[in-house]
């Protein structure tokens, strides 16, 4: 699945030397689709929210939760200057992209992070214009962390097993495993910890057959993840209806992971409830994105991973057992989809449910593309999802002014302008979907 | 950039196998995509082997989920024949319950109902069969097409519409439903066309997002007054006009309706579409090797759009056999999980129509007979996804099943003589 | 560290690549292994990197038999190797791919990247490279990836250093400076393996020459053989190494090329401003290093790429902005370099792949239909005509022989009426019989009155068959020479001098005094 399958057709006639740009005095050319993008945000916010939100309202957001030590007031502020400052905002940062693009530079990731989340107050801002209700902000986010969680921990999956070459569509159904593990033995030992070790191995097991048949049988990935999420539907769809479902008390009634709170740090306003009043799974997350982040771009597992994706042959030639390498990391990919599988239910003190993973899978996948196969930026598009979720909650008790569907549609439509390469070009890692022989 | 990709420029395999080859060429979709050249050589044996291997793995489950197998498991060394009576009844009661459901019921009352089954299944074949083909086409022109799913919805949703927001008179109306639903499918995957053909964009992954959007799409639409079913709550739609219904075939006791002529037709359509039209020759072009397609004048973007929306009018035609055939009203849920099934029914049928046409006869049959199977031996409808995933694994993966059942491997393929020449 | 080779046998399904091949390489020596392409070169090579298990015979390190299960076994033992095409991540620094499998690492399996750049110094300045250890591979022009590649085999203490066909993709003087490096580590003690099939090199560098034809050793030679004997040995039978061809009768001007300039992808002159006429009935042949833009110029003549732009005029037809559908029917055939990749359909069959183009018109075409009894007709007639080997017309692309399947190409874009015929590196990877027939058939088509170009690093076949050369370097025209110009003087305007200079430069410095001022056309080195 490499994102830009075509090569020949985005070069046509393809870069047909190895000796690359031939003369050194002409720069490349332009890229002006993040520029335009950016204005047309800001043309966005001034028009639709600026303009659109009644003259004189105002909205109202609550930002503390009742736990908290520093109770902050709700804040009020004038909608209309409000969302008119953040358009400007969003402008200004559009010019910086645009002098940027002409003078060839390439800016942070901390812009288009500015944009969304100026772009996503105005929202705010405007769909709480004059409604009775104020904005929960701090439960907003703690509910997007909760849809983000297994996003993250998907996208993760993927990253690991495609960054070595192997592409995983089937983390929706390691999910799905991880999270009935999780039920079942958290239920059977009546202990949350112990479906949080279960997790990992279910979703390893969906890994394992997608290795078996990728690597050793070099079946098409995609075709493998796709069919191995019908069987882990089926699998388990088929053992809730007969097992589960009779045996619910003592098979499907998983104990809730503790909530554990971090002294001090959990009292930070507004992103304290969110960051650090919540289970480890979610401080095993956020370890692992760290330790990802660190391992994949600077260690020797690291290297030989991304070399495995990129280059097998290469890989081979200096001693490194490629298709040994995939096989692991494919797994290590699929433990950590199941362990995300786990928050749907024992994070929750939820009964596994038939299909409860509901195509997150795909969104984590959707995730990873966005953030172009880092941790980092796969972090900050899972959130970006999960949020847009929480926002879903939120506006439906404030009342939105937009449909629901529309803003569940955010993910699909942002990764669909991802791999279009209309918000940058995303590079696939090179050998990725390519069985590897010698 | 030859040099760094490798296994790109590595020469298939010849055909293997003892099969005879079609003469007019088997195209292999893109280069790396070994899993249709595998199928394309995977032999009958292969497939129908395959289709037990997966039958008898669902026996495994069903017995073990079976209580009367757990309670005999219990002193099965005491008492085997216990053990193994329980087994065979819950297999059996679960397979023939299966096969009445979905072939021939000798236990109905009448000659009518016994062979009502037969024609349930050929009923529920009939989205698998124009989806399978649209991702058959797709497939062997080296497009992976995993939108399906959204396409058959937006062909349900639109042929709706104009099924219950037109009077007309019955043939017009008909016409109209079933383009309406063709164009919006095609539309839809002609969505991904596009952006592959003017931004490279992967189609597999616009694909998959373009399937939950048009998920989401109707349910917005379900929500508004053109849709709702006036004074219901629901997310459903008014009942379409009989008008604009297929006719039954075998009268209106049976279920069976004229889509599945109009599949049949289009399964003859796209075969010879595919093999002896010069457009199917440019599309099996593009999917063996799109350089070499481009290189001789075909116009590969052209041909990425032309196969998407070809691929997507028929997958939107199974949303509207799905509709004006057997639903008869669009609410969330009505296009089920036609989409997925039709890629395995492409994968089983080989991306050949007549091999989707039987692939989607089989997974109608399990889908057709699934209900009774769950009524009368509690096996629950899930253990069908789980014998169609379990076959397109065996399938795509030959060598699998030559091992499990020790059969000779094929003729060792000439390929590895290409690479000594390198 | 002696290196010996006892009786290897490769088998690929029916085909025996290596049968029984034994070979010795002293300490501190460069053996040539020489042959034709398809001859085992390769494959033996890969086995003796752990890369393929032989079928048969064993690998003596300082005469101890090893087995390598795997490079990385061949690595230990001090095996390195510099692969045709590099095995370097694009993506990733130097140092990194240097560091790439014996990665130094701090604690906790942190990559050391201080003392892989170190290493990477450190070698780079014992033999004079001037390689950033910082730089991506996928900005390093050819050259240097190759000394990365060497750097890398060093950094592992190879003592061995098998170089597959390591001049292909270098300059004339590039690869001077390679001998020169080859030397360098042959006086410092590793022993060196060269693999290649260019006489000239081998008599230039080596100290022993394996001949291998068809997976067997046929022989060694001495370098002082003359460059005929080492033909014949690798050919196994004597050659006649020209090509015969009349004297070119050019009639008008039939392509005018103006200004044609294309931007790559990254934004960068991959052609810039080249102007040159071709007329009918002669050939022009594109001379240069790879990668100097005669792709380029190929594929935007024919409309392949999107950013070119001035003029290409066919007749009184301006190409340029044309579709290659629209260029093809304006009389234009085309054989591209890799055939495999664009040239034929492996999948299809022969009588497919011969209307790759002209399905959809008469008389294969019947309205959308295809004719499938015209299909036949037309296979069978180019099959016979083209002397295509196969036994029928329904083999795949992929049954035949990169000969054959050459053939299949050459009678394909031959078999409509021509104005122009382009045809890049016709003869690559082919072996002697087939590029006697390919080259027949180009000056066949010449004869015919057609306009012809031929695009072809080897400057051999470049002698060969031009009427007259025009030598590209960095996307520019350098000259445009008449047919009996030097290799000297070629291999200088290769390198980027002007023709005056490159000829002054060339009386100066004969670099092989034996070659200077060779007629062209005078048999030297195949393919």
């Amino acid at each position: 699945m490499s994102v830009s399958t075509d090569k020949s057709l985005k070069n046509p006639g393809g870069p047909t030397d190895d000796r690359g740009a031939l003369t050194g005095e002409v720069a490349p050319p332009i890229s002006w689709q993040a520029p335009v993008a950016y204005w047309v945000v800001a043309a966005l916010t001034v028009l639709v929210f600026a303009l659109g939100a009644p003259t004189g309202s105002e909205t109202t957001f609550s930002l503390a939760t009742s736990k908290d030590f520093f109770q902050l007031a709700p804040l009020t502020v004038p909608a209309g200057p409000v969302t008119i400052g953040l358009g400007v905002l969003v402008a200004a940062l559009a010019g910086y992209a645009t002098y940027a693009a002409v003078r060839r530079v390439k800016v942070g990731v901390w812009v288009p992070v500015i944009v969304g989340i100026a772009f996503l107050l105005a929202f705010l801002v405007w769909s709480g214009a004059d409604k009775g209700n104020a904005i929960a902000v701090p439960n907003m986010l703690t509910q997007g962390l909760v849809f983000a969680v297994p996003l993250a921990f998907g996208a993760m999956a993927g990253l690991v097993c495609e960054r070595s070459g192997i592409i995983n569509i089937a983390i929706e159904g390691q999910l799905l495993a991880g999270a009935f593990l999780a039920a079942v033995v958290a239920t059977l030992v009546s202990n949350p910890y112990a479906g949080l070790l279960a997790a990992p191995l279910a979703g390893a097991a969906v890994a394992a057959v997608l290795a078996w048949f990728a690597i050793t049988y070099r079946v098409d990935q995609i075709i493998v993840g796709v069919v191995l999420n019908v069987l882990v539907t089926g699998l388990t769809s088929f053992l809730f209806s007969t097992v589960l479902k009779e045996n619910s008390s003592t098979l499907n009634s998983p104990p809730r992971l503790p909530v554990i709170e971090i002294p001090l740090l959990s009292q930070i306003p507004i992103v304290g409830p969110m960051l650090f009043r919540q289970t480890i799974l979610v401080y095993i997350l956020f370890v692992t994105i760290a330790v990802l982040q660190v391992m994949l771009f600077r260690s020797r597992w690291g290297l030989r991973m991304r070399a495995v994706g990129e280059h097998p042959k290469a890989a081979d030639t200096v001693g490194i057992k490629v298709n040994r390498t995939r096989w692991r990391n494919t797994i290590l990919g699929g433990a950590i989809a199941g362990l995300g599988g786990a928050s749907f239910t024992i994070a929750l003190g939820l009964a596994f449910g038939k299909e409860m993973t509901a195509g997150r899978g795909f969104i984590a996948l959707a995730a990873m593309i966005l953030g172009r196969w880092s941790p980092r930026g796969a972090l900050l598009a899972a959130l970006l999802f999960g949020l847009a979720e929480a926002l879903r909650g939120t506006l439906s008790i404030v009342g939105s002014p937009i449909p629901a569907q529309f803003l569940s549609m955010l993910p699909y439509l942002a990764t669909i302008f991802a791999v279009a390469g209309l918000v940058g070009r995303v590079r696939a890692p090179a050998a990725e979907g390519i069985p590897y022989t010698k | 950039m030859t040099d760094r990709q490798p296994g790109t420029s590595t020469a298939p395999g010849t055909t293997k196998g003892s099969e005879p080859r079609d003469p007019s060429g088997t195209a292999e979709p893109n280069r790396g995509r070994t899993l249709l050249r595998d199928i394309a050589e995977s032999t009958g044996a292969v497939v129908t082997l395959a289709v037990l291997a997966a039958l008898a793995l669902a026996a495994v489950l069903i017995a073990a989920a079976n209580p009367e197998v757990q309670r005999t498991a219990s002193y099965v060394f005491a008492r085997p024949s216990d053990f193994l009576t329980a087994v065979w009844e819950a297999v059996w009661s679960a397979y023939s319950s299966l096969f009445r459901g979905a072939v021939f019921d000798p236990q109905a009352s009448t000659t009518e109902r016994m062979f009502r089954p037969l024609t349930e299944t050929l009923t529920a074949s009939v989205p698998l069969i124009f989806a399978g083909l649209g991702l058959g086409i797709g497939f062997r022109s080296g497009l992976f097409n995993i939108g399906a799913q959204g396409q058959v919805v937006l062909g349900a949703v639109v042929s709706a519409y104009v099924g219950f927001a037109f009077q007309l008179p019955a043939l017009l109306h008909v016409t109209l439903a079933v383009l309406g639903g063709l164009m919006a499918g095609a539309l839809w995957a002609g969505i991904a066309g596009a952006l592959k053909a003017r931004f490279g964009a992967n189609e597999v992954i616009v694909t998959i997002m373009l399937n939950s959007i048009a998920v989401l799409l109707m349910s917005y639409l379900l929500s508004t007054t053109a849709f709702k079913r006036p004074g219901s709550n629901n997310p459903i739609s008014p009942m379409l006009d009989e008008s604009a219904m297929f006719v039954p075939l075998l009268g209106d006791s049976f279920r069976l309706h004229a889509g599945w002529l109009l599949a049949l037709a289009a399964a003859v359509g796209t075969w010879w579409l595919m093999e002896r039209s010069t457009w199917g020759f440019k599309f099996r072009a593009v999917g063996a090797n799109a350089d070499a397609a481009r290189t001789a004048g075909t116009s590969v973007r052209a041909v990425y759009v032309w196969v998407m929306l070809v691929a997507g009018g028929l997958a939107g035609l199974g949303g509207v056999s799905q509709v004006l055939g057997t639903e008869g009203v669009l609410q969330e849920g009505v296009a089920g999980s036609i989409g997925f099934d039709a890629i395995t029914v492409a994968l089983l049928g080989r991306s050949r129509p007549l091999g989707t046409v039987l692939a989607a006869t089989l997974f109608g049959a399990l889908r057709a007979g699934s209900p009774l199977m769950q009524t009368v031996s509690g096996t629950p409808i899930d253990i069908v996804l789980v014998v169609q995933a379990v076959i397109v694994l065996l399938i795509a993966a030959p060598p699998l099943v030559r091992s499990m059942f020790r059969l000779p491997a094929p003729g060792s393929g000439s390929r590895l003589a290409k690479e000594v020449a390198a | 560290m002696k290196l010996e080779l006892r009786g290897i046998t490769k088998i690929f399904g029916s085909l025996v690549a290596n049968d029984h091949i034994d070979l010795v390489v002293e300490e501190g020596e460069i053996h040539a292994l020489l042959g034709e392409n398809g001859a085992g070169k390769s494959t033996l090579m890969n086995v003796l990197y752990g890369f393929y298990d032989p079928d048969d015979g064993e690998i003596l390190v300082d005469d101890v038999p090893r087995t390598f299960t795997g490079p990385g076994d061949a690595m230990a033992a001090g095996i390195g190797m510099v692969h045709q095409h590099f095995m370097l991540v694009p993506v990733f620094t130097v140092a990194e791919n240097v560091a790439l499998g014996h990665e130094p690492v701090k604690g906790g399996g942190i990559l050391d990247l201080k003392v892989a750049r170190a290493r990477v110094r450190e070698i780079s300045e014992r033999f004079g490279f001037d390689i950033d250890p910082d730089a991506l591979i996928e900005d390093l022009p050819v050259g240097a990836q190759q000394r990365v590649e060497i750097i890398k085999a060093l950094s592992r203490d190879a003592q061995v250093l098998i170089l597959d066909e390591p001049t292909a993709v270098l300059t004339p003087q590039e690869t001077d400076e390679l001998i020169e490096i080859m030397r360098e580590l042959r006086a410092a003690g590793t022993s060196i393996v060269f693999i290649t099939h260019k006489l000239r090199e081998v008599r230039a560098v080596a100290d022993r020459i394996t001949v291998i034809r068809r997976g067997k050793v046929v022989g060694t030679a001495s370098p002082q053989s003359s460059e005929k004997e080492l033909a014949s040995a690798m050919v196994g039978r004597s050659v006649s190494l020209g090509v015969e061809k009349a004297p070119a009768k050019p009639s008008d001007v039939r392509l005018q090329v103006r200004d044609l300039a294309v931007t790559n992808a990254a934004g960068a002159k991959a052609l810039d401003s080249v102007s040159f006429d071709v007329a009918g009935g002669e050939i022009l042949a594109i001379a240069g290093v790879q990668g100097n833009g005669q792709t380029e110029l190929a594929e935007a003549i024919l409309g392949m790429q999107p950013r070119a732009t001035g003029s290409v005029r066919l007749g009184g037809t301006e190409l340029v902005g044309r579709s290659i559908r629209q260029v093809l029917d304006a009389g234009v055939g085309f054989v591209p370099e890799d055939r495999s990749k664009d040239g034929i359909i492996a999948s299809f069959s022969i009588e497919e792949n011969l209307i790759l183009d002209l399905h959809d018109r008469a008389p294969f075409a019947k309205g959308p239909m295809i004719d499938r009894r015209v299909v036949a007709e037309n296979a069978e007639r180019q099959i016979e005509q083209f002397d295509v080997r196969a036994r029928s017309a329904q083999d795949l692309g992929s049954q035949l022989s990169g000969g054959n399947q050459q053939k299949l190409v050459l009678a394909r874009e031959m078999s409509r009426p021509l104005e122009l015929f382009i045809a890049s590196q016709p003869t690559r990877g082919l072996d002697v019989g087939s590029i006697e027939f390919v080259h027949k058939r180009i000056v066949a088509e010449r004869d015919a009155g057609t306009a012809v170009i031929i695009v072809s690093t080897e400057l051999d076949e470049v002698l060969d068959l031009a009427d007259r050369i025009a030598v590209m370097y960095r996307g520019q025209i350098i000259g445009v020479v008449p047919a009996g110009t030097s290799r000297d003087v070629l291999g200088l305007m290769m390198a980027g001098l002007p023709l005056a200079a490159a000829q002054t430069e060339a009386a100066k410095h004969p670099t092989h005094p034996a070659d200077a001022g060779r007629p062209a056309g005078t048999p030297e080195v195949l393919s």
